[in-house]
Protein backbone atom coordinates (compact mmCIF):
# COMPACT_ATOMS: atom_id res chain seq x y z
CA UNK A 1 0.00 0.00 0.00
CA UNK A 2 1.56 3.24 -1.13
CA UNK A 3 -0.22 6.50 -0.62
CA UNK A 4 1.24 9.25 -2.78
CA UNK A 5 1.20 11.65 0.17
CA UNK A 6 4.44 11.90 2.16
CA UNK A 7 4.01 11.90 5.96
CA UNK A 8 6.95 14.31 6.34
CA UNK A 9 5.25 16.92 4.16
CA UNK A 10 1.93 16.92 6.02
CA UNK A 11 1.13 19.22 8.94
CA UNK A 12 -1.66 19.15 11.49
CA UNK A 13 -4.32 21.57 10.27
CA UNK A 14 -3.74 20.89 6.57
CA UNK A 15 -7.05 20.88 4.72
CA UNK A 16 -7.76 18.21 2.14
CA UNK A 17 -9.57 19.38 -1.04
CA UNK A 18 -13.27 19.66 -0.07
CA UNK A 19 -15.92 18.09 -2.30
CA UNK A 20 -19.60 18.52 -2.93
CA UNK A 21 -21.74 15.51 -3.79
CA UNK A 22 -25.17 15.56 -5.32
CA UNK A 23 -27.40 12.68 -4.19
CA UNK A 24 -30.49 11.78 -6.20
CA UNK A 25 -33.05 8.99 -5.95
CA UNK A 26 -31.28 7.15 -8.75
CA UNK A 27 -28.10 7.01 -6.64
CA UNK A 28 -29.99 5.46 -3.72
CA UNK A 29 -31.61 2.81 -5.90
CA UNK A 30 -28.22 1.93 -7.38
CA UNK A 31 -26.61 1.81 -3.92
CA UNK A 32 -29.45 -0.39 -2.64
CA UNK A 33 -28.74 -2.86 -5.44
CA UNK A 34 -24.97 -2.87 -4.97
CA UNK A 35 -25.00 -3.06 -1.17
CA UNK A 36 -28.02 -5.33 -0.75
CA UNK A 37 -29.71 -2.85 1.62
CA UNK A 38 -33.24 -2.58 0.20
CA UNK A 39 -34.81 -0.90 3.25
CA UNK A 40 -37.85 0.88 1.73
CA UNK A 41 -37.16 4.18 3.55
CA UNK A 42 -34.32 4.67 1.03
CA UNK A 43 -36.54 4.62 -2.06
CA UNK A 44 -40.24 4.68 -1.15
CA UNK A 45 -41.58 8.12 -0.19
CA UNK A 46 -44.96 6.74 0.90
CA UNK A 47 -43.40 4.43 3.49
CA UNK A 48 -40.72 6.95 4.52
CA UNK A 49 -43.30 9.60 5.41
CA UNK A 50 -45.54 6.98 7.03
CA UNK A 51 -42.78 6.18 9.58
CA UNK A 52 -42.31 9.87 10.32
CA UNK A 53 -39.44 10.86 8.04
CA UNK A 54 -39.66 14.11 6.05
CA UNK A 55 -38.99 12.19 2.81
CA UNK A 56 -36.85 9.37 1.44
CA UNK A 57 -33.43 9.39 3.17
CA UNK A 58 -30.03 8.21 1.95
CA UNK A 59 -28.47 5.05 3.37
CA UNK A 60 -26.12 6.10 6.17
CA UNK A 61 -23.53 3.82 4.60
CA UNK A 62 -23.91 5.65 1.29
CA UNK A 63 -23.22 8.99 2.96
CA UNK A 64 -20.25 7.43 4.76
CA UNK A 65 -18.92 6.07 1.45
CA UNK A 66 -19.11 9.33 -0.50
CA UNK A 67 -17.61 11.32 2.39
CA UNK A 68 -14.67 8.90 2.50
CA UNK A 69 -13.83 9.80 -1.09
CA UNK A 70 -12.44 13.13 0.10
CA UNK A 71 -9.78 11.12 1.93
CA UNK A 72 -9.16 8.34 -0.61
CA UNK A 73 -8.94 10.80 -3.55
CA UNK A 74 -6.24 12.69 -1.64
CA UNK A 75 -4.32 9.55 -0.68
CA UNK A 76 -3.86 8.23 -4.22
CA UNK A 77 -4.29 4.67 -2.93
CA UNK A 78 -7.75 4.14 -1.39
CA UNK A 79 -6.46 1.15 0.59
CA UNK A 80 -4.24 3.52 2.57
CA UNK A 81 -7.34 4.59 4.54
CA UNK A 82 -6.92 1.88 7.17
CA UNK A 83 -9.54 3.06 9.67
CA UNK A 84 -12.78 4.93 9.13
CA UNK A 85 -15.60 5.62 11.55
CA UNK A 86 -18.64 7.90 11.67
CA UNK A 87 -21.69 8.67 13.73
CA UNK A 88 -24.93 9.17 11.79
CA UNK A 89 -26.28 12.34 13.37
CA UNK A 90 -29.00 13.37 10.90
CA UNK A 91 -30.47 11.75 7.82
CA UNK A 92 -29.69 13.09 4.34
CA UNK A 93 -33.14 13.84 2.97
CA UNK A 94 -33.41 13.19 -0.77
CA UNK A 95 -36.42 14.82 -2.45
CA UNK A 96 -37.72 13.47 -5.76
CA UNK A 97 -36.67 16.43 -7.92
CA UNK A 98 -33.91 17.20 -10.42
CA UNK A 99 -31.54 18.43 -7.72
CA UNK A 100 -31.84 15.89 -4.89
CA UNK A 101 -29.65 16.49 -1.84
CA UNK A 102 -26.25 18.15 -1.75
CA UNK A 103 -23.67 16.85 0.72
CA UNK A 104 -20.62 19.04 1.38
CA UNK A 105 -17.58 17.24 2.81
CA UNK A 106 -14.44 18.76 4.28
CA UNK A 107 -11.47 17.03 5.88
CA UNK A 108 -8.47 18.17 7.89
CA UNK A 109 -5.31 16.50 9.14
CA UNK A 110 -6.00 16.34 12.89
CA UNK A 111 -2.99 14.45 14.22
CA UNK A 112 0.27 12.92 13.10
CA UNK A 113 0.55 9.39 14.47
CA UNK A 114 3.32 6.81 14.77
CA UNK A 115 4.31 4.59 11.82
CA UNK A 116 3.77 7.41 9.30
CA UNK A 117 0.05 7.48 9.88
CA UNK A 118 -2.25 10.49 10.25
CA UNK A 119 -5.69 11.01 11.72
CA UNK A 120 -8.06 12.93 9.50
CA UNK A 121 -11.25 14.54 10.81
CA UNK A 122 -14.14 14.96 8.37
CA UNK A 123 -17.28 17.06 8.34
CA UNK A 124 -20.33 16.36 6.19
CA UNK A 125 -23.30 18.72 5.94
CA UNK A 126 -26.52 18.78 3.95
CA UNK A 127 -28.73 21.89 3.93
CA UNK A 128 -26.32 23.34 6.54
CA UNK A 129 -27.04 20.49 8.98
CA UNK A 130 -24.34 18.14 10.18
CA UNK A 131 -25.16 14.66 8.82
CA UNK A 132 -22.05 12.88 10.17
CA UNK A 133 -20.53 13.31 13.62
CA UNK A 134 -17.15 12.21 14.97
CA UNK A 135 -16.15 11.28 11.42
CA UNK A 136 -12.54 10.18 11.60
CA UNK A 137 -10.16 8.28 9.41
CA UNK A 138 -6.65 6.96 9.92
CA UNK A 139 -4.45 6.84 6.85
CA UNK A 140 -1.10 5.22 6.15
CA UNK A 141 1.08 7.75 4.35
CA UNK A 142 4.29 7.22 2.41
CA UNK B 1 -35.75 -3.14 27.20
CA UNK B 2 -36.89 -5.11 24.16
CA UNK B 3 -33.50 -6.72 23.51
CA UNK B 4 -32.27 -9.70 25.49
CA UNK B 5 -29.14 -8.72 27.45
CA UNK B 6 -28.34 -12.40 27.93
CA UNK B 7 -27.37 -12.40 24.24
CA UNK B 8 -24.34 -10.16 24.98
CA UNK B 9 -21.29 -12.13 23.85
CA UNK B 10 -23.31 -14.36 21.53
CA UNK B 11 -21.80 -14.93 18.08
CA UNK B 12 -23.50 -15.30 14.69
CA UNK B 13 -21.31 -16.74 11.95
CA UNK B 14 -22.29 -16.12 8.32
CA UNK B 15 -23.62 -19.41 6.92
CA UNK B 16 -21.15 -19.39 4.02
CA UNK B 17 -17.88 -17.70 3.06
CA UNK B 18 -17.87 -14.67 0.75
CA UNK B 19 -15.99 -14.77 -2.55
CA UNK B 20 -14.79 -11.27 -3.49
CA UNK B 21 -15.04 -10.68 -7.23
CA UNK B 22 -13.73 -7.93 -9.50
CA UNK B 23 -17.17 -7.21 -10.93
CA UNK B 24 -18.78 -6.85 -7.49
CA UNK B 25 -16.06 -4.38 -6.50
CA UNK B 26 -16.64 -2.43 -9.72
CA UNK B 27 -20.42 -2.46 -9.16
CA UNK B 28 -19.99 -1.16 -5.61
CA UNK B 29 -17.51 1.53 -6.73
CA UNK B 30 -19.99 2.61 -9.45
CA UNK B 31 -22.75 2.79 -6.84
CA UNK B 32 -20.73 5.22 -4.69
CA UNK B 33 -19.78 7.17 -7.83
CA UNK B 34 -16.07 6.52 -7.33
CA UNK B 35 -13.96 6.25 -10.49
CA UNK B 36 -10.69 5.40 -8.65
CA UNK B 37 -8.73 3.03 -10.94
CA UNK B 38 -7.56 0.96 -7.93
CA UNK B 39 -11.12 -0.50 -7.88
CA UNK B 40 -11.21 -1.26 -11.62
CA UNK B 41 -7.79 -1.77 -13.14
CA UNK B 42 -5.74 -4.72 -11.84
CA UNK B 43 -2.54 -3.35 -13.42
CA UNK B 44 -2.99 -0.04 -11.62
CA UNK B 45 -3.73 -1.85 -8.35
CA UNK B 46 -0.55 -3.92 -8.78
CA UNK B 47 1.45 -0.73 -9.35
CA UNK B 48 0.28 0.32 -5.86
CA UNK B 49 1.49 -3.00 -4.42
CA UNK B 50 -1.81 -4.91 -4.31
CA UNK B 51 -2.27 -8.41 -5.75
CA UNK B 52 -5.49 -7.40 -7.59
CA UNK B 53 -8.11 -4.62 -7.57
CA UNK B 54 -8.92 -3.43 -4.03
CA UNK B 55 -12.36 -2.93 -2.53
CA UNK B 56 -13.52 0.51 -1.34
CA UNK B 57 -13.08 1.12 2.42
CA UNK B 58 -16.80 0.68 3.16
CA UNK B 59 -17.19 -2.45 0.98
CA UNK B 60 -17.09 -4.70 4.09
CA UNK B 61 -20.74 -3.71 4.61
CA UNK B 62 -21.54 -6.15 1.78
CA UNK B 63 -19.65 -8.95 3.53
CA UNK B 64 -21.08 -8.34 7.02
CA UNK B 65 -24.63 -8.57 5.68
CA UNK B 66 -25.10 -12.33 6.14
CA UNK B 67 -23.90 -12.43 9.76
CA UNK B 68 -25.96 -9.33 10.60
CA UNK B 69 -29.08 -10.92 9.13
CA UNK B 70 -28.35 -14.03 11.20
CA UNK B 71 -28.35 -11.85 14.34
CA UNK B 72 -31.43 -9.84 13.33
CA UNK B 73 -33.40 -13.03 12.72
CA UNK B 74 -32.55 -14.55 16.12
CA UNK B 75 -35.88 -14.53 18.02
CA UNK B 76 -33.97 -14.78 21.33
CA UNK B 77 -32.16 -11.49 20.60
CA UNK B 78 -35.39 -9.71 19.71
CA UNK B 79 -34.44 -7.04 17.15
CA UNK B 80 -37.49 -5.22 15.79
CA UNK B 81 -36.16 -4.53 12.29
CA UNK B 82 -38.80 -1.86 11.57
CA UNK B 83 -37.46 0.22 14.50
CA UNK B 84 -33.79 -0.24 13.65
CA UNK B 85 -31.65 2.84 12.97
CA UNK B 86 -27.94 2.85 12.14
CA UNK B 87 -26.20 4.96 14.81
CA UNK B 88 -22.48 4.53 14.23
CA UNK B 89 -20.17 2.55 11.98
CA UNK B 90 -16.43 1.97 12.12
CA UNK B 91 -14.03 -0.14 10.05
CA UNK B 92 -10.48 -1.13 10.90
CA UNK B 93 -8.63 -2.76 8.02
CA UNK B 94 -5.80 -5.13 8.93
CA UNK B 95 -5.16 -5.34 5.20
CA UNK B 96 -7.10 -4.30 2.08
CA UNK B 97 -9.82 -6.57 0.70
CA UNK B 98 -8.83 -7.59 -2.84
CA UNK B 99 -10.54 -9.45 -5.65
CA UNK B 100 -10.01 -13.18 -5.23
CA UNK B 101 -10.32 -13.11 -1.44
CA UNK B 102 -12.44 -15.76 0.21
CA UNK B 103 -13.63 -14.31 3.50
CA UNK B 104 -15.54 -15.49 6.54
CA UNK B 105 -17.51 -13.22 8.82
CA UNK B 106 -18.83 -13.62 12.35
CA UNK B 107 -20.96 -11.11 14.24
CA UNK B 108 -20.63 -10.74 18.01
CA UNK B 109 -23.04 -8.84 20.23
CA UNK B 110 -20.69 -6.64 22.27
CA UNK B 111 -23.20 -4.66 24.25
CA UNK B 112 -26.86 -3.87 24.81
CA UNK B 113 -28.02 -0.90 26.84
CA UNK B 114 -31.12 1.19 27.20
CA UNK B 115 -30.98 4.97 26.82
CA UNK B 116 -34.05 7.24 26.97
CA UNK B 117 -36.43 4.47 25.94
CA UNK B 118 -34.27 3.26 23.05
CA UNK B 119 -32.19 0.09 23.00
CA UNK B 120 -28.64 0.54 21.80
CA UNK B 121 -26.77 -2.51 20.57
CA UNK B 122 -23.11 -2.67 19.67
CA UNK B 123 -22.16 -5.39 17.22
CA UNK B 124 -18.69 -6.37 16.08
CA UNK B 125 -18.14 -8.18 12.79
CA UNK B 126 -14.85 -10.01 12.35
CA UNK B 127 -13.92 -10.63 8.73
CA UNK B 128 -11.13 -13.17 8.33
CA UNK B 129 -9.41 -15.03 5.50
CA UNK B 130 -9.52 -18.80 5.01
CA UNK B 131 -6.58 -19.23 7.40
CA UNK B 132 -8.43 -17.27 10.10
CA UNK B 133 -6.21 -14.20 9.83
CA UNK B 134 -7.99 -10.87 10.49
CA UNK B 135 -8.81 -8.75 7.42
CA UNK B 136 -11.36 -6.20 8.63
CA UNK B 137 -13.10 -5.55 11.94
CA UNK B 138 -16.36 -3.64 11.62
CA UNK B 139 -18.25 -2.14 14.56
CA UNK B 140 -21.87 -1.07 14.19
CA UNK B 141 -23.95 0.74 16.78
CA UNK B 142 -27.62 0.08 16.14
CA UNK B 143 -30.45 1.95 17.78
CA UNK B 144 -33.78 0.18 18.21
CA UNK B 145 -36.24 2.98 18.79
CA UNK B 146 -38.66 2.32 21.63
CA UNK B 147 -42.34 2.67 20.96
CA UNK B 148 -44.15 5.35 22.98
CA UNK B 149 -46.14 2.63 24.76
CA UNK B 150 -43.11 0.72 26.05
CA UNK B 151 -40.63 3.50 26.72
CA UNK B 152 -40.29 4.56 30.30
Amino acid sequence: MTATVDWDEVDVGDALPAQEFRVQRFDLVRYAGASGDFNVIHWNERVATLVGLPNVIAHGMYTMAIAGRVVTDWLGDPAAMVEYGVRFTRPVVVPDDDIGAVVVVTATVADKLADRRVRIDLTATSTDQKVLGQARAVAQLA
Amino acid sequence: MALNVERIGHTYPAPASYQVGREKIREFADAIGDQDPAYRDAEHARSLGHPDVVAPPTFPVVITRASQIAAFSDPDLGVDFARLVHGEQRFVHARPIVAGDELSCTATIEGIRSVAGNDIMTMRNDITDTAGRPVVTAWATLVIRGSTETSS
